[in-house]
């Protein structure tokens, strides 16, 4: 398989570099549909005559394969290059598709473990991180907005997925005319074998497409050493071994966290949780189930556009300042909705709109700010090793707001009084991030990959 | 025509079919969730 090597994969003189980011977002807007699993939850559900939890376990398994493969094979991608990388993710993508439709075929819900979550979850870890190393050495001058471009795309393929699967259902279902239909097994199944051969094809397309460029490349007018007035902006290199030994990664990492967690708080429970907001003393909700789901289509677009908007702002602001403002800006807005949220329906829709905004925002923003603080030489590898943060948030906030709503009643009987204690937790934790990334300065030059005019004497220890 | 002429062409061509391949289903996607958002303030 030499022809997915690095080296046939070098970008020949005079090659675009903007057809970089359509490569990078065919591969993001496929592994996005992981947030469209919403459309057959409810048909797996019944074909299974499986819990909610159960089902649920399908989503959980693939999301913790992708921290952990993202973490695990980041060496790998950065030293493999992203061909290989694109195109292994999309074999375990598309292989999970077609397991999980066979486990539905044949009622073996450890299939779809297996096939979705496992082996899927897999597929997204390599594939989220496959083009950014990549798209950092591209667009050394504007690296925000490349990483925001692809990283908007895990945000948008939910918005593609959704409708499309719909759609498909329907047409797979013969019965999808009927009053309160639910999509059968064999419809979903047929969707699963669907997916898998749409998504193949259009990650086969980005893996074909991307390049990396010649060494030494550099943009047309781009004057790297403009970039180093920049205090946080290093030319130097740190290798992913050493990058989790310092005090900055660990930093990055709780701020990281932090966002997450407080932006899943929200997304987790969006749908009832604006019904409870605006919950009268009849226990009748102002809001109706319909216009709950447009304010979920709402944040969709929010978390879609924040990637882009503000990881491209970053790039004129520098990285520790605009997550400052996810952080800070952002504990100010969550305070704002918890305790006065419930006062208007336009309010409460701002607040919850320019939150999920930073909570996407700092998703496609942490690539660049690695890169910031340890160079571009195993970025990719380092950004993998940060993912864990977003696994472990993938935990923390369902837990947290699950745990403090489960105190204040069922569902169906809270208000927006119930949901204080768990968004003044938020702010808390914003606050946290807040603080860890104010504590952000260069890397100790200590951790430094050696240059001909440097050498470094020991392996560095770990920053206390 | 020149090489760098064709080179060109070639390059906005493969350039505008590459976008369109990831922007019109992106464009549906939104366009489909902003009919939904439409409930919002209906």
């Amino acid at each position: 398989m030499g022809w997915l090597d690095r080296d046939r994969t070098i970008a020949p003189p005079g090659f675009n570099r903007w057809l970089v980011p359509p490569a990078a977002l065919a591969v993001h807007l496929c592994i996005g549909q992981a947030y469209a699993t919403s459309v057959y939850k409810t048909a797996l559900v019944k074909h299974f005559g499986a819990s909610l939890t159960e089902i649920g376990v399908i989503f959980s398994i693939a999301i913790v394969m992708l921290g952990l493969s993202a973490a695990i094979m980041g060496t790998w991608v950065d030293k493999n290059g992203p061909r290989k990388a694109m195109f292994t993710s999309a074999m375990f993508w598309a292989s999970g598709f077609l397991i999980g439709s066979l486990g539905i075929f044949s009622s073996q819900l450890w299939l779809v473990y297996l096939g979705y979550g496992f082996i899927g979850g897999i597929g997204l870890g390599i594939g989220y991180i496959s083009p950014v190393s990549t798209l950092i050495k591209w667009f050394p001058d504007r690296p925000g907005l490349a990483t925001g471009m692809a990283i908007m795309g895990f945000g948008g393929g939910a918005l593609i997925a959704s409708p499309v699967s719909t759609a498909l259902l329907k047409m797979y279902d013969p019965n999808s005319g009927a009053k309160g239909w639910v999509a059968s097994g064999d419809s979903v199944g047929k969707l699963f074998l669907t997916l898998a051969v749409v998504y193949l094809a259009y990650m086969m397309f980005g893996a074909f497409t991307i390049k990396v460029p010649a060494e030494g490349w550099k943009p047309d007018g781009f004057d790297p050493s403009k970039v180093k007035a920049a205090t946080l902006v290093t030319t130097d290199n740190v290798s992913a071994k050493n990058a989790v030994k310092t005090r900055q990664f660990w930093l990055v990492w709780i701020a990281l966290f932090c966002n997450v967690t407080a932006g899943i708080g929200i997304l987790e429970q969006a749908a009832p949780m604006i019904q409870d907001f605006f919950r009268q003393s009849d226990g009748v909700s102002l809001v109706s189930a319909a216009v709950a789901s447009g304010f979920v289509g709402l944040l969709s677009i929010g978390n879609m556009s924040g990637r882009f908007a503000w990881s491209a702002t970053s790039d004129m602001t520098g990285r520790k300042r605009i997550y400052m403002m996810y952080l800070g800006a952002g504990a100010v807005l969550y305070m704002v909705l918890a305790l006065a949220g419930s006062s208007s329906t336009f309010l409460y829709v701002a607040l919850a709109f320019v939150i999920i905004s930073f909570y996407g925002g700092g998703f496609a923003t942490v690539p660049a700010y690695l890169r910031d603080l340890f160079g571009t030489f195993q970025v990719g590898a380092i950004h993998g090793r940060l993912l864990t943060a977003w696994s472990a948030a993938g935990i923390a906030g369902p837990l947290i707001v699950n745990a403090f709503l489960d105190a204040q009643g069922k569902p169906g009987q809270l208000t927006a009084a119930s949901y204080q204690p768990a968004l003044l937790t938020m702010v808390g934790l914003l606050v946290i991030g807040f603080v860890a990334n104010l504590l952000v300065k260069p890397v100790d030059a200590r951790f430094h990959e050696p240059r001909p005019d440097r050498v470094r004497a020991e392996e560095p220890a770990m920053e206390a | 025509m020149s090489t760098a002429q064709t080179s060109v062409k070639q390059s906005t061509g493969k350039l505008t079919v590459a976008w369109a391949l990831v922007g019109v289903p992106l464009g549906y996607g939104v366009y489909e969730t902003l009919t939904r958002v439409a409930a919002l303030f209906g």
